[in-house]
Protein backbone atom coordinates (compact mmCIF):
# COMPACT_ATOMS: atom_id res chain seq x y z
CA UNK A 1 0.00 0.00 0.00
CA UNK A 2 2.59 2.43 1.04
CA UNK A 3 5.02 1.02 -1.80
CA UNK A 4 3.05 2.95 -4.63
CA UNK A 5 3.97 6.33 -2.91
CA UNK A 6 6.65 7.82 -5.25
CA UNK A 7 8.61 11.06 -5.31
CA UNK A 8 10.62 12.70 -7.88
CA UNK A 9 8.99 10.68 -10.81
CA UNK A 10 11.66 10.51 -13.12
CA UNK A 11 10.27 9.27 -16.44
CA UNK A 12 13.21 7.67 -18.68
CA UNK A 13 13.38 8.75 -22.25
CA UNK A 14 15.58 9.92 -25.14
CA UNK A 15 14.61 13.41 -25.56
CA UNK A 16 17.04 16.52 -25.44
CA UNK A 17 14.91 17.91 -22.69
CA UNK A 18 15.86 14.63 -20.61
CA UNK A 19 19.74 15.85 -21.81
CA UNK A 20 19.86 18.88 -20.67
CA UNK A 21 21.72 20.68 -17.70
CA UNK A 22 19.92 20.83 -14.70
CA UNK A 23 20.40 24.03 -13.91
CA UNK A 24 18.67 25.04 -17.10
CA UNK A 25 15.48 23.11 -16.33
CA UNK A 26 15.22 24.79 -13.14
CA UNK A 27 15.39 28.03 -14.38
CA UNK A 28 13.12 27.38 -17.02
CA UNK A 29 10.55 26.12 -14.22
CA UNK A 30 11.43 29.69 -12.76
CA UNK A 31 10.59 31.61 -16.06
CA UNK A 32 7.51 29.72 -17.14
CA UNK A 33 6.18 30.20 -13.38
CA UNK A 34 7.16 34.14 -13.78
CA UNK A 35 5.47 34.02 -17.10
CA UNK A 36 2.49 32.53 -16.00
CA UNK A 37 2.36 35.33 -13.38
CA UNK A 38 2.74 37.99 -15.47
CA UNK A 39 1.08 37.76 -18.70
CA UNK A 40 -2.66 39.60 -19.39
CA UNK A 41 -5.14 39.06 -22.15
CA UNK A 42 -5.47 36.57 -24.85
CA UNK A 43 -2.54 37.09 -26.61
CA UNK A 44 0.35 36.30 -23.34
CA UNK A 45 -2.43 32.93 -22.93
CA UNK A 46 -1.84 31.95 -26.50
CA UNK A 47 2.26 32.70 -26.08
CA UNK A 48 2.56 30.56 -22.46
CA UNK A 49 0.29 27.67 -24.21
CA UNK A 50 1.94 27.41 -27.64
CA UNK A 51 6.05 27.33 -25.15
CA UNK A 52 3.93 24.80 -23.22
CA UNK A 53 2.86 22.89 -25.88
CA UNK A 54 6.27 22.82 -27.44
CA UNK A 55 8.07 21.83 -24.08
CA UNK A 56 5.86 18.94 -23.94
CA UNK A 57 6.73 17.59 -27.55
CA UNK A 58 10.01 17.94 -26.68
CA UNK A 59 10.36 15.94 -23.54
CA UNK A 60 8.69 13.16 -25.18
CA UNK A 61 6.72 12.19 -21.90
CA UNK A 62 3.31 11.24 -22.54
CA UNK A 63 0.74 13.72 -21.99
CA UNK A 64 -1.58 11.80 -19.47
CA UNK A 65 1.82 11.73 -16.44
CA UNK A 66 1.74 15.04 -16.36
CA UNK A 67 -1.95 15.61 -15.80
CA UNK A 68 -1.76 12.59 -13.47
CA UNK A 69 -0.22 15.86 -11.08
CA UNK A 70 -3.04 17.42 -11.43
CA UNK A 71 -5.23 15.13 -9.82
CA UNK A 72 -3.59 16.36 -6.04
CA UNK A 73 -4.69 19.56 -6.63
CA UNK A 74 -8.54 19.80 -7.89
CA UNK A 75 -9.67 20.94 -4.56
CA UNK A 76 -7.11 24.24 -4.71
CA UNK A 77 -7.96 24.35 -8.42
CA UNK A 78 -11.62 24.61 -7.44
CA UNK A 79 -11.45 26.57 -4.36
CA UNK A 80 -9.27 28.93 -6.39
CA UNK A 81 -12.29 29.12 -9.15
CA UNK A 82 -14.66 29.28 -6.52
CA UNK A 83 -13.62 32.50 -4.71
CA UNK A 84 -12.13 33.94 -7.81
CA UNK A 85 -16.03 33.20 -9.67
CA UNK A 86 -17.77 34.90 -6.65
CA UNK A 87 -16.28 37.07 -4.78
CA UNK A 88 -14.51 39.75 -8.01
CA UNK A 89 -16.43 42.74 -7.83
CA UNK A 90 -17.78 43.94 -11.65
CA UNK A 91 -19.81 45.86 -13.45
CA UNK A 92 -21.47 43.48 -15.72
CA UNK A 93 -23.38 41.03 -13.57
CA UNK A 94 -24.55 37.69 -15.10
CA UNK A 95 -25.97 36.09 -12.39
CA UNK A 96 -27.19 37.32 -8.63
CA UNK A 97 -29.11 34.82 -6.08
CA UNK A 98 -29.43 35.00 -2.95
CA UNK A 99 -25.51 36.53 -1.65
CA UNK A 100 -23.37 35.68 -4.69
CA UNK A 101 -23.20 37.41 -7.41
CA UNK A 102 -20.91 36.51 -10.88
CA UNK A 103 -19.59 38.99 -12.94
CA UNK A 104 -18.75 38.41 -16.20
CA UNK A 105 -14.90 40.00 -14.62
CA UNK A 106 -15.31 37.56 -12.53
CA UNK A 107 -15.94 34.78 -14.94
CA UNK A 108 -13.16 35.81 -16.71
CA UNK A 109 -10.41 35.82 -13.50
CA UNK A 110 -11.69 32.32 -12.90
CA UNK A 111 -10.55 31.22 -15.96
CA UNK A 112 -7.24 32.74 -16.29
CA UNK A 113 -6.61 31.53 -12.72
CA UNK A 114 -7.06 27.74 -13.21
CA UNK A 115 -5.13 27.81 -16.46
CA UNK A 116 -2.10 29.02 -14.60
CA UNK A 117 -2.30 26.58 -12.45
CA UNK A 118 -3.08 23.84 -14.71
CA UNK A 119 -0.46 25.04 -16.54
CA UNK A 120 2.14 25.92 -13.43
CA UNK A 121 1.88 22.58 -12.44
CA UNK A 122 2.09 20.79 -16.28
CA UNK A 123 4.68 22.96 -16.66
CA UNK A 124 6.65 22.33 -13.86
CA UNK A 125 6.29 18.74 -13.86
CA UNK A 126 8.21 18.42 -16.82
CA UNK A 127 11.23 19.57 -15.11
CA UNK A 128 10.47 16.93 -12.21
CA UNK A 129 9.66 14.02 -14.63
CA UNK A 130 13.02 14.65 -16.85
CA UNK A 131 15.02 15.44 -14.27
CA UNK A 132 16.66 12.35 -11.70
CA UNK A 133 16.59 13.81 -8.62
CA UNK A 134 20.07 13.13 -8.12
CA UNK A 135 20.42 15.41 -11.03
CA UNK A 136 18.15 18.42 -9.68
CA UNK A 137 20.19 18.58 -6.14
CA UNK A 138 23.45 18.83 -8.17
CA UNK A 139 21.41 21.40 -10.51
CA UNK A 140 20.32 23.27 -7.36
CA UNK A 141 23.64 22.47 -5.27
CA UNK A 142 25.37 24.81 -8.22
CA UNK A 143 23.36 27.53 -8.53
CA UNK A 144 22.61 28.55 -5.31
CA UNK A 145 26.64 27.52 -4.84
CA UNK A 146 26.60 32.23 -4.69
CA UNK A 147 24.90 32.00 -1.38
CA UNK A 148 27.50 30.01 0.13
CA UNK A 149 29.36 33.26 0.49
CA UNK A 150 26.80 34.76 2.82
CA UNK A 151 27.06 31.74 4.81
CA UNK A 152 24.51 29.49 3.67
CA UNK A 153 25.60 25.66 4.17
CA UNK A 154 24.48 25.07 0.42
CA UNK A 155 26.56 21.76 0.04
CA UNK A 156 25.32 20.47 3.26
CA UNK A 157 21.25 21.01 2.11
CA UNK A 158 22.33 19.66 -0.71
CA UNK A 159 23.93 16.36 0.96
CA UNK A 160 20.52 16.22 2.99
CA UNK A 161 18.27 16.53 0.31
CA UNK A 162 20.15 13.56 -1.70
CA UNK A 163 20.26 11.15 1.22
CA UNK A 164 16.64 12.08 1.94
CA UNK A 165 15.50 10.97 -1.41
CA UNK A 166 17.86 7.82 -0.81
CA UNK A 167 16.28 6.82 2.27
CA UNK A 168 12.57 7.14 1.13
CA UNK A 169 11.95 4.15 -0.39
CA UNK A 170 13.71 2.39 2.60
CA UNK A 171 11.74 3.94 5.47
CA UNK A 172 8.27 3.54 3.52
CA UNK A 173 9.36 -0.02 3.39
CA UNK A 174 10.11 -0.51 7.24
CA UNK A 175 7.03 1.53 8.08
CA UNK A 176 4.77 -1.03 6.04
CA UNK A 177 7.00 -4.09 8.11
CA UNK A 178 6.30 -1.80 11.44
CA UNK A 179 2.76 -1.55 10.31
CA UNK A 180 2.27 -5.32 9.66
CA UNK A 181 3.65 -6.88 12.94
CA UNK A 182 1.44 -4.47 14.87
CA UNK A 183 -1.34 -5.22 12.45
CA UNK A 184 -0.09 -9.24 13.44
CA UNK A 185 -0.65 -7.69 17.10
CA UNK A 186 -4.74 -6.19 17.07
CA UNK A 187 -3.83 -2.86 15.64
CA UNK A 188 -6.12 -1.55 13.73
CA UNK A 189 -5.53 1.21 11.27
CA UNK A 190 -8.31 1.10 8.75
CA UNK A 191 -11.12 1.76 10.79
CA UNK A 192 -12.78 4.65 13.27
CA UNK A 193 -12.62 8.66 12.68
CA UNK A 194 -9.77 10.62 11.56
CA UNK A 195 -8.84 11.41 15.11
CA UNK A 196 -9.17 7.54 16.31
CA UNK A 197 -6.89 6.71 13.15
CA UNK A 198 -4.47 9.30 13.74
CA UNK A 199 -4.21 8.45 17.46
CA UNK A 200 -3.20 4.93 16.09
CA UNK A 201 0.27 6.00 14.23
CA UNK A 202 1.51 7.59 17.33
CA UNK A 203 2.65 3.59 17.97
CA UNK A 204 4.05 3.51 14.60
CA UNK A 205 6.21 6.56 14.49
CA UNK A 206 7.56 5.90 17.93
CA UNK A 207 9.88 2.67 16.43
CA UNK A 208 10.07 4.75 13.26
CA UNK A 209 11.94 7.58 14.87
CA UNK A 210 13.74 5.51 16.63
CA UNK A 211 15.44 3.31 14.17
CA UNK A 212 15.64 6.32 11.72
CA UNK A 213 18.44 7.86 14.37
CA UNK A 214 20.02 4.89 14.49
CA UNK A 215 20.56 4.49 10.52
CA UNK A 216 21.47 8.17 10.47
CA UNK A 217 24.44 7.42 13.19
CA UNK A 218 25.37 4.52 11.17
CA UNK A 219 24.80 6.61 8.19
CA UNK A 220 27.24 9.11 9.39
CA UNK A 221 29.74 6.93 10.43
CA UNK A 222 30.12 5.37 7.32
CA UNK A 223 30.65 8.78 5.46
CA UNK A 224 33.47 9.33 8.35
CA UNK A 225 34.92 6.32 7.10
CA UNK A 226 35.02 7.66 3.59
CA UNK A 227 36.73 10.63 4.85
CA UNK A 228 33.44 12.74 3.96
CA UNK A 229 34.48 15.87 5.25
CA UNK A 230 32.01 18.33 3.84
CA UNK A 231 32.09 20.20 0.61
CA UNK A 232 35.43 21.86 0.83
CA UNK A 233 37.74 19.77 -1.25
CA UNK A 234 35.84 17.26 -2.44
CA UNK A 235 35.55 16.60 -6.56
CA UNK A 236 32.86 15.51 -8.91
CA UNK A 237 32.49 12.21 -10.33
CA UNK A 238 29.80 14.11 -12.42
CA UNK A 239 30.22 17.57 -12.62
CA UNK A 240 28.03 20.00 -14.70
CA UNK A 241 29.40 21.62 -17.40
CA UNK A 242 27.22 23.79 -19.44
CA UNK A 243 27.16 22.44 -23.62
CA UNK A 244 25.80 23.98 -26.79
CA UNK A 245 22.37 23.24 -26.12
CA UNK A 246 22.08 24.55 -22.66
CA UNK A 247 23.21 27.97 -24.40
CA UNK A 248 20.39 27.77 -26.79
CA UNK A 249 17.49 26.87 -24.04
CA UNK A 250 18.83 30.40 -22.47
CA UNK A 251 18.63 32.38 -25.39
CA UNK A 252 14.80 30.34 -26.40
CA UNK A 253 13.63 30.99 -22.51
CA UNK A 254 15.51 35.25 -22.90
CA UNK A 255 13.32 35.31 -25.89
CA UNK A 256 9.52 33.68 -24.53
CA UNK A 257 10.00 35.82 -21.28
CA UNK A 258 10.97 38.78 -23.61
CA UNK A 259 7.55 37.82 -25.74
CA UNK A 260 5.28 38.09 -22.71
CA UNK A 261 6.65 41.04 -21.22
CA UNK A 262 6.20 42.56 -24.97
CA UNK A 263 2.87 41.37 -25.04
CA UNK A 264 2.10 42.77 -21.15
CA UNK A 265 3.16 46.43 -22.21
CA UNK A 266 2.08 46.80 -26.08
CA UNK A 267 -1.02 44.80 -25.57
CA UNK B 1 56.80 -3.96 7.69
CA UNK B 2 53.38 -4.88 9.50
CA UNK B 3 50.88 -2.80 8.15
CA UNK B 4 48.63 -2.82 11.62
CA UNK B 5 50.34 -2.82 15.03
CA UNK B 6 48.81 -2.59 18.31
CA UNK B 7 50.67 -2.56 21.48
CA UNK B 8 48.50 -2.35 24.96
CA UNK B 9 45.46 -1.28 23.05
CA UNK B 10 42.78 0.09 25.82
CA UNK B 11 39.70 1.43 24.95
CA UNK B 12 37.16 2.45 27.74
CA UNK B 13 33.46 3.64 27.17
CA UNK B 14 32.60 6.28 29.60
CA UNK B 15 29.34 6.35 30.34
CA UNK B 16 28.34 10.24 32.40
CA UNK B 17 25.09 11.17 33.83
CA UNK B 18 23.52 15.17 32.95
CA UNK B 19 25.83 16.59 35.08
CA UNK B 20 29.39 15.01 33.17
CA UNK B 21 30.04 12.92 36.44
CA UNK B 22 31.30 9.59 35.38
CA UNK B 23 28.73 6.93 35.71
CA UNK B 24 30.40 3.91 35.04
CA UNK B 25 33.24 2.61 32.81
CA UNK B 26 33.34 0.16 30.87
CA UNK B 27 36.29 -1.33 29.18
CA UNK B 28 35.72 -3.20 25.17
CA UNK B 29 39.44 -3.69 25.00
CA UNK B 30 41.34 -4.71 27.23
CA UNK B 31 45.40 -4.53 26.90
CA UNK B 32 45.40 -6.08 23.24
CA UNK B 33 48.25 -6.67 21.21
CA UNK B 34 48.26 -7.46 17.51
CA UNK B 35 50.16 -7.35 14.12
CA UNK B 36 49.05 -7.99 10.89
CA UNK B 37 51.17 -8.37 7.98
CA UNK B 38 50.56 -7.00 4.74
CA UNK B 39 48.37 -8.66 2.46
CA UNK B 40 47.45 -11.10 5.28
CA UNK B 41 44.12 -12.66 5.48
CA UNK B 42 43.18 -12.22 8.86
CA UNK B 43 39.77 -13.23 11.07
CA UNK B 44 38.83 -11.28 14.45
CA UNK B 45 36.39 -13.71 15.98
CA UNK B 46 34.42 -13.38 19.06
CA UNK B 47 30.68 -13.35 20.43
CA UNK B 48 29.24 -10.28 20.75
CA UNK B 49 30.31 -7.80 23.16
CA UNK B 50 33.62 -8.86 22.71
CA UNK B 51 35.16 -5.79 21.65
CA UNK B 52 35.65 -7.40 18.34
CA UNK B 53 33.98 -4.07 16.97
CA UNK B 54 35.17 -1.75 19.36
CA UNK B 55 38.54 -3.07 17.72
CA UNK B 56 37.49 -2.39 14.44
CA UNK B 57 36.31 0.75 14.59
CA UNK B 58 40.13 2.21 15.96
CA UNK B 59 42.12 0.89 12.93
CA UNK B 60 40.03 3.35 11.08
CA UNK B 61 40.42 5.96 13.67
CA UNK B 62 36.92 6.29 14.48
CA UNK B 63 37.74 5.40 17.77
CA UNK B 64 40.88 6.55 19.75
CA UNK B 65 42.41 4.85 22.28
CA UNK B 66 42.05 5.01 25.74
CA UNK B 67 45.14 3.78 26.39
CA UNK B 68 48.23 2.11 24.41
CA UNK B 69 49.19 3.16 21.09
CA UNK B 70 47.31 1.40 17.38
CA UNK B 71 49.64 2.36 14.35
CA UNK B 72 48.29 1.66 11.07
CA UNK B 73 50.46 1.81 7.95
CA UNK B 74 52.94 3.04 10.21
CA UNK B 75 50.44 6.02 11.33
CA UNK B 76 49.59 6.73 15.03
CA UNK B 77 46.06 6.66 15.26
CA UNK B 78 46.08 8.75 17.77
CA UNK B 79 47.08 11.70 15.71
CA UNK B 80 44.74 14.08 14.68
CA UNK B 81 46.39 15.48 11.82
CA UNK B 82 46.44 11.61 10.30
CA UNK B 83 43.30 10.91 10.85
CA UNK B 84 41.86 11.23 6.96
CA UNK B 85 45.70 9.45 5.93
CA UNK B 86 44.52 6.49 8.22
CA UNK B 87 41.15 6.20 6.74
CA UNK B 88 42.28 6.25 3.41
CA UNK B 89 44.31 3.86 4.11
CA UNK B 90 42.27 1.47 5.62
CA UNK B 91 38.72 1.11 4.43
CA UNK B 92 35.87 0.08 6.54
CA UNK B 93 32.55 -1.86 5.57
CA UNK B 94 30.15 -1.99 8.13
CA UNK B 95 27.18 -4.53 8.82
CA UNK B 96 24.38 -2.99 7.56
CA UNK B 97 24.15 -2.45 4.18
CA UNK B 98 21.52 -0.11 3.91
CA UNK B 99 23.24 2.03 5.75
CA UNK B 100 26.50 2.33 4.28
CA UNK B 101 25.35 3.43 1.01
CA UNK B 102 24.66 7.09 1.15
CA UNK B 103 24.03 7.78 -3.08
CA UNK B 104 20.44 6.42 -5.12
CA UNK B 105 23.18 4.98 -8.02
CA UNK B 106 25.38 2.41 -7.35
CA UNK B 107 28.43 4.29 -9.36
CA UNK B 108 27.62 6.96 -7.80
CA UNK B 109 27.85 5.49 -4.42
CA UNK B 110 31.15 4.10 -5.32
CA UNK B 111 32.25 6.98 -6.39
CA UNK B 112 31.56 9.23 -3.29
CA UNK B 113 34.98 8.31 -1.24
CA UNK B 114 37.40 9.61 -4.52
CA UNK B 115 34.99 12.48 -4.46
CA UNK B 116 35.74 13.22 -0.75
CA UNK B 117 39.34 13.00 -0.90
CA UNK B 118 39.47 15.10 -4.13
CA UNK B 119 40.78 12.56 -6.83
CA UNK B 120 40.74 14.34 -10.31
CA UNK B 121 36.86 13.31 -12.08
CA UNK B 122 38.43 10.78 -15.07
CA UNK B 123 40.60 9.13 -12.43
CA UNK B 124 37.08 8.65 -10.27
CA UNK B 125 35.58 7.02 -13.56
CA UNK B 126 38.55 4.66 -13.84
CA UNK B 127 38.35 3.75 -9.68
CA UNK B 128 34.50 3.29 -9.97
CA UNK B 129 34.90 0.84 -13.35
CA UNK B 130 38.05 -0.87 -11.63
CA UNK B 131 36.32 -1.72 -8.47
CA UNK B 132 32.75 -2.42 -9.26
CA UNK B 133 34.27 -5.24 -11.74
CA UNK B 134 36.49 -6.45 -9.03
CA UNK B 135 33.56 -7.42 -7.15
CA UNK B 136 31.53 -8.58 -10.23
CA UNK B 137 29.12 -5.88 -9.81
CA UNK B 138 29.72 -3.86 -13.00
CA UNK B 139 26.53 -4.73 -14.69
CA UNK B 140 24.56 -2.93 -11.72
CA UNK B 141 26.38 0.08 -12.19
CA UNK B 142 23.39 2.53 -13.27
CA UNK B 143 20.92 0.57 -10.67
CA UNK B 144 19.34 2.04 -7.77
CA UNK B 145 20.74 0.17 -4.57
CA UNK B 146 17.11 -0.24 -3.02
CA UNK B 147 16.71 -2.88 -5.72
CA UNK B 148 19.82 -4.99 -4.80
CA UNK B 149 19.97 -8.12 -2.67
CA UNK B 150 21.55 -7.51 0.66
CA UNK B 151 24.86 -9.75 -0.77
CA UNK B 152 25.20 -7.42 -3.68
CA UNK B 153 24.63 -3.68 -1.26
CA UNK B 154 27.03 -5.69 0.73
CA UNK B 155 29.37 -5.79 -2.36
CA UNK B 156 28.94 -2.32 -3.52
CA UNK B 157 29.77 -1.32 -0.25
CA UNK B 158 33.40 -3.14 -0.39
CA UNK B 159 33.49 -1.58 -4.11
CA UNK B 160 33.53 1.83 -2.23
CA UNK B 161 35.79 1.22 0.01
CA UNK B 162 38.03 -0.50 -2.89
CA UNK B 163 37.68 3.02 -4.93
CA UNK B 164 39.67 4.87 -2.59
CA UNK B 165 42.83 2.14 -3.15
CA UNK B 166 42.88 1.42 0.58
CA UNK B 167 46.00 -0.83 1.40
CA UNK B 168 43.99 -2.71 3.97
CA UNK B 169 40.10 -3.31 4.82
CA UNK B 170 38.18 -4.19 7.89
CA UNK B 171 35.16 -5.65 7.57
CA UNK B 172 32.97 -5.35 10.34
CA UNK B 173 30.68 -8.20 10.61
CA UNK B 174 29.75 -7.79 7.00
CA UNK B 175 27.56 -10.77 6.50
CA UNK B 176 25.56 -10.85 9.62
CA UNK B 177 22.30 -9.51 7.91
CA UNK B 178 22.65 -11.59 4.80
CA UNK B 179 21.09 -14.93 3.44
CA UNK B 180 23.43 -17.94 3.04
CA UNK B 181 23.82 -17.46 -0.82
CA UNK B 182 24.48 -13.40 0.04
CA UNK B 183 27.13 -14.40 2.58
CA UNK B 184 28.94 -17.06 0.15
CA UNK B 185 29.14 -13.82 -2.41
CA UNK B 186 30.82 -11.53 0.18
CA UNK B 187 33.21 -13.96 1.13
CA UNK B 188 33.95 -14.99 -2.06
CA UNK B 189 34.52 -10.88 -3.07
CA UNK B 190 36.60 -10.54 -0.48
CA UNK B 191 39.27 -13.20 -0.61
CA UNK B 192 39.41 -12.58 -4.29
CA UNK B 193 40.65 -9.20 -3.69
CA UNK B 194 42.96 -10.32 -1.06
CA UNK B 195 44.23 -12.91 -3.68
CA UNK B 196 44.20 -10.30 -6.75
CA UNK B 197 44.91 -7.23 -5.34
CA UNK B 198 46.96 -7.96 -2.11
CA UNK B 199 44.89 -6.23 0.21
CA UNK B 200 45.31 -6.51 3.70
CA UNK B 201 41.76 -7.93 4.79
CA UNK B 202 40.70 -8.17 8.39
CA UNK B 203 37.41 -10.01 8.61
CA UNK B 204 35.53 -9.55 11.81
CA UNK B 205 32.83 -12.03 12.47
CA UNK B 206 31.80 -14.22 14.82
CA UNK B 207 30.42 -17.53 11.96
CA UNK B 208 33.39 -20.09 12.03
CA UNK B 209 32.77 -20.75 8.62
CA UNK B 210 34.04 -17.89 7.33
CA UNK B 211 37.32 -17.60 8.85
CA UNK B 212 38.58 -21.44 7.38
CA UNK B 213 40.55 -19.80 4.53
CA UNK B 214 42.22 -17.29 6.91
CA UNK B 215 46.11 -17.17 7.16
CA UNK B 216 45.62 -15.92 10.79
CA UNK B 217 42.81 -16.20 13.57
CA UNK B 218 42.43 -14.05 16.46
CA UNK B 219 39.61 -15.00 19.34
CA UNK B 220 38.60 -12.51 21.70
CA UNK B 221 36.24 -12.86 24.77
CA UNK B 222 35.80 -9.70 27.12
CA UNK B 223 38.20 -7.17 25.09
CA UNK B 224 41.12 -9.39 25.89
CA UNK B 225 42.72 -11.39 23.10
CA UNK B 226 42.58 -15.35 24.15
CA UNK B 227 43.31 -17.26 21.50
CA UNK B 228 45.65 -17.07 18.21
CA UNK B 229 47.28 -19.03 15.51
CA UNK B 230 46.36 -20.68 12.09
CA UNK B 231 42.86 -21.62 11.88
CA UNK B 232 43.96 -25.16 12.10
CA UNK B 233 45.76 -24.79 15.55
CA UNK B 234 42.23 -22.61 16.70
CA UNK B 235 39.80 -24.57 15.71
CA UNK B 236 41.90 -28.02 17.32
CA UNK B 237 40.64 -26.29 20.24
CA UNK B 238 36.91 -27.02 20.62
CA UNK B 239 36.68 -27.12 24.54
CA UNK B 240 38.89 -23.52 24.90
CA UNK B 241 36.30 -22.64 21.75
CA UNK B 242 33.10 -23.53 23.40
CA UNK B 243 34.34 -21.71 26.94
CA UNK B 244 34.78 -18.52 24.92
CA UNK B 245 30.83 -19.26 23.99
CA UNK B 246 31.85 -20.01 19.85
CA UNK B 247 30.57 -22.27 17.79
CA UNK B 248 33.48 -24.62 15.55
CA UNK B 249 32.58 -25.22 11.95
CA UNK B 250 30.23 -28.52 12.09
CA UNK B 251 32.56 -30.68 10.17
CA UNK B 252 35.57 -29.99 12.51
CA UNK B 253 32.99 -30.48 15.36
CA UNK B 254 31.92 -34.01 13.56
CA UNK B 255 35.70 -34.78 13.57
CA UNK B 256 35.72 -33.73 17.27
CA UNK B 257 33.29 -36.12 18.35
CA UNK B 258 34.50 -38.70 16.28
CA UNK B 259 38.00 -38.46 17.94
CA UNK B 260 36.68 -38.49 21.38
CA UNK B 261 34.38 -41.24 20.40
CA UNK B 262 37.85 -43.24 20.14
CA UNK B 263 38.38 -42.96 16.42
CA UNK B 264 42.04 -42.01 15.35
CA UNK B 265 41.32 -38.78 13.42
CA UNK B 266 43.24 -36.39 13.52
CA UNK B 267 43.27 -33.03 15.28
CA UNK B 268 41.85 -29.45 13.15
CA UNK B 269 40.33 -30.55 10.66
CA UNK B 270 38.43 -27.42 8.86
CA UNK B 271 36.80 -29.09 5.64
CA UNK B 272 34.40 -31.69 4.24
CA UNK B 273 36.92 -32.95 2.19
CA UNK B 274 39.73 -33.41 4.88
CA UNK B 275 36.60 -35.86 6.93
CA UNK B 276 36.77 -37.71 3.68
CA UNK B 277 40.08 -37.85 3.38
CA UNK B 278 40.47 -38.89 6.65
CA UNK B 279 37.81 -41.15 6.50
CA UNK B 280 38.99 -42.97 3.79
CA UNK B 281 42.67 -43.51 5.16
CA UNK B 282 41.16 -45.42 8.09
CA UNK B 283 38.07 -47.35 6.25
CA UNK B 284 39.22 -47.28 2.74
CA UNK B 285 41.62 -49.86 2.82
CA UNK B 286 39.40 -52.65 4.44
CA UNK B 287 37.26 -52.71 1.42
Amino acid sequence: MLRDITIGQYYPADSIVHKLDPRVKLMAALIYIISLFTFRGVAGFILASLFLVFMIRLSKVPFSYMVKGLKAIVILMVITAAFNLFLTPGDQVLVHFWIFTITMEGVKNAAFMLVRLIYLIVGTSIMTLTTTPNQLTDGLEKSLMPLSKIKVPVHAIAMMMSIALRFIPILIEETDIIMKAQMARGADFENGNLIRRAKSMVPLLVPLFVSAFRRADDLAMAMEARCYVGGSGRTKMKPLRYKKRDYLAYLILIVYLAGIILLRVFL
Amino acid sequence: MNIIKASKLVHEYIRRDEEGNVESIQTAIDGVDLEVAAGDFIAVLGHNGSGKSTLAKHINALLEPSEGTLWVDGMDTSDPERIYEIRRAAGMVFQNPDNQIIASVVEEDVGFGPENTGVPTEEIWKRVEDSLRSVGMLKYRHHSPNRLSGGQKQRVAIAGVMAMEPKCIVLDEPTAMLDPVGRKEVLCAVSELNRKKGVTVILITHYMEEVVNADYVYVMDQGKIVMQGKPREVFSEVETLKEHRLDVPQITLLAHELRKAGLPVSKGILTREELEQELMGLYGSKK
